[in-house]
């Protein structure tokens, strides 16, 4: 018998790794394996570029003040002060006090999502079955990435996905469809303050998230 | 509000006197003990059976461990309530709301009867079991100290319009938790609505005197907030009394219609009996 291990791009998948939305001096390109997490420290006025590099892959991602990890990302915070449940141009993403983390200063897609959450091992089973319950999932990449910054299973709380669409109809439904994405598309957010950015490359093969094709991720951060 | 000159506190005895002089005073805001005392048991509800009889103040908090199986009503009784809830597995704090999960799953983003308040770990902490207010909010959380600073001018606990992350601060200290226990809330009785765009829309309250009725699915810390909604749109700080009772009852078991309402409920249901018979609940 062989080990269950998740599932990876197909050959031939189009590829494109693209290169900084915003211009400035690379300080740092990494790229993300499928089904993999990362994690970086990014200063206070430096731009990450997330670069879907395949195409509809979500990038699950979570981010803390690097100063004090318990201020952290929060979903309502965000939504609330805009006014808006979708994720765009000019959404400042705001801490559990209320407080600019990051800001999108440039995105190639309509919208970007913050309502779905991360899978997990033990939401998989809700949302598909026990016999999915061996599946790699998000929540397994930001507590093992987390676990080497500090955190544990309290820091983790919803979070944002680039590159995945979860649409809120009027009657209140709401799920993971196909994505809005392409190879080569990106979204760049500026820290406002220094930030721990947590990222898993979403492993899940249950949903569109990934366009059941997981693919890589590339993290280009720049000093302007 | 008392004055100087009614309290004659020059000595220990005098003090002592002068305190227990307020033995038997009620207040408009306040828990009723024994819970079976209460001056507002909710209609068909056994007095006898009652764990838990608060009246919340406006801008107040509240909290309670309450035990698998106890059902938790919440009333409106003004119309201006807004409850802020977060509530835990009491026996392994890590484990709680998790409001992703909870519009998720269900592929539904509206809270309501059968509403499942689901936890990151695949279970279902508490069912919505009854609700005859139908405007809740699972998108905007709790209002911060800058929230409410920006828009009333002032947010401390104390203040007159205090803010919801604060008071939940202090109620998860109460039970050795720190900010970090904090995920993002609900609230009930202010309701907010997604319009085409994303932009969300002020639906308010839906009246005075409704309730919603919540059974715990396991042993469950209880968070609640009392305080003005971020999206309330009214400019001055405006949040009514909030009733609380709890009564001893039974989890949500296979002879429950809502057991196999769904596949994905089925499946969490599954996993928190498997949870609780595993650890002996």
């Amino acid at each position: 018998m062989t080990v269950p291990v998740g599932a990876t791009y197909a050959p031939g998948s189009p590829l494109d790794w693209s290169e900084p939305l915003l211009p400035g001096t690379v300080v740092l390109d990494d790229r993300v394996a499928p089904n993999g997490p990362w994690s970086g420290v990014i200063a206070q006025g430096q731009v990450l570029t997330i670069v879907d590099v395949g195409g509809n892959q979500s990038a699950d991602c979570l981010i803390y003040n690097a100063h004090d990890t318990a201020e952290r990302y929060s979903v309502p915070d965000t939504l609330a002060w805009q006014g808006n449940a979708y994720v765009r141009t000019g959404t400042v993403l705001r801490s559990n006090e209320g407080r600019p983390l990051m800001t999108v200063v440039a995105n190639e897609i309509d919208r970007q999502d913050t309502i779905g959450g991360a899978c997990g091992k033990e939401s998989n089973t809700l949302r598909y079955g026990h016999h999915v319950a061996h599946q790699h999932g998000c929540r397994e990449n930001f507590l093992a990435e987390g676990a080497r910054r500090g955190l544990d299973a309290r820091d983790l709380v919803s979070n944002l996905n680039w590159f995945m669409n979860v649409p809120v109809e009027a009657d209140g439904a709401l799920g993971i469809v196909d994505g809005m994405s392409a190879p080569g598309k990106r979204v760049a957010v500026r820290a406002e303050t220094d930030v721990l950015v947590l990222v898993s490359n979403c492993p899940q093969m249950n949903n569109p998230c990934n366009d059941f094709n997981p693919t890589p991720l590339r993290m280009i951060v720049v000093q302007p | 509000m008392t004055v100087r000159s009614a309290h004659l506190t020059d000595s220990v005895l005098n003090a002592r006197s002068d305190a227990r002089a307020q033995t038997g005073l009620t207040s408009d805001w306040m828990p009723y003990l024994p819970a079976s005392s209460s001056p507002f048991a909710p209609p068909g509800v056994d007095p006898g059976t009652l764990v838990w009889a608060e009246t919340v103040a406006p801008g107040g908090y509240t909290h309670k461990v309450l035990a698998r199986g106890s059902r938790l009503r919440l009333d409106d009784p003004t119309g201006d309530a807004c409850a802020h809830l977060v509530v835990h597995n009491a026996l392994e704090p890590t484990e709680r709301l998790n409001v992703a999960d909870t519009q998720k799953i269900p592929w539904q983003a509206y809270l309501g009867a059968g509403h499942p308040l689901l936890s990151g770990e695949g279970r279902v902490l508490a069912t919505i079991v009854g609700d005859t207010s139908g405007h809740h909010d699972a998108f905007c959380g709790t209002t911060t100290e800058a929230w409410n600073e920006a828009k009333y001018g002032d947010a401390r606990p104390e203040g007159p319009s205090p803010a919801g992350r604060p008071l939940l601060v202090k109620a998860a200290a109460k039970h050795g938790l720190t900010r970090r226990d904090l995920p993002p809330s609900v609230s009930f009785f202010q309701g907010v609505r997604v319009a085409a765009d994303g932009g969300l829309e002020w639906l308010g309250s839906a009246g005075p005197g409704t309730s919603v009725e919540l059974v715990a699915e396991l042993p469950l810390l209880v968070l609640l907030a009392n305080v003005a909604h971020p999206r309330d749109p009214r400019p001055e700080y405006t949040v009514g009394p909030l009733r609380v009772h709890a009564w001893r009852g039974s989890p949500t078991g296979p002879d429950d219609e809502r057991f196999t309402a769904t596949p994905e409920r089925n499946r969490a249901y599954l996993n928190t009996i498997d949870y609780a018979e595993a650890r002996g609940l």
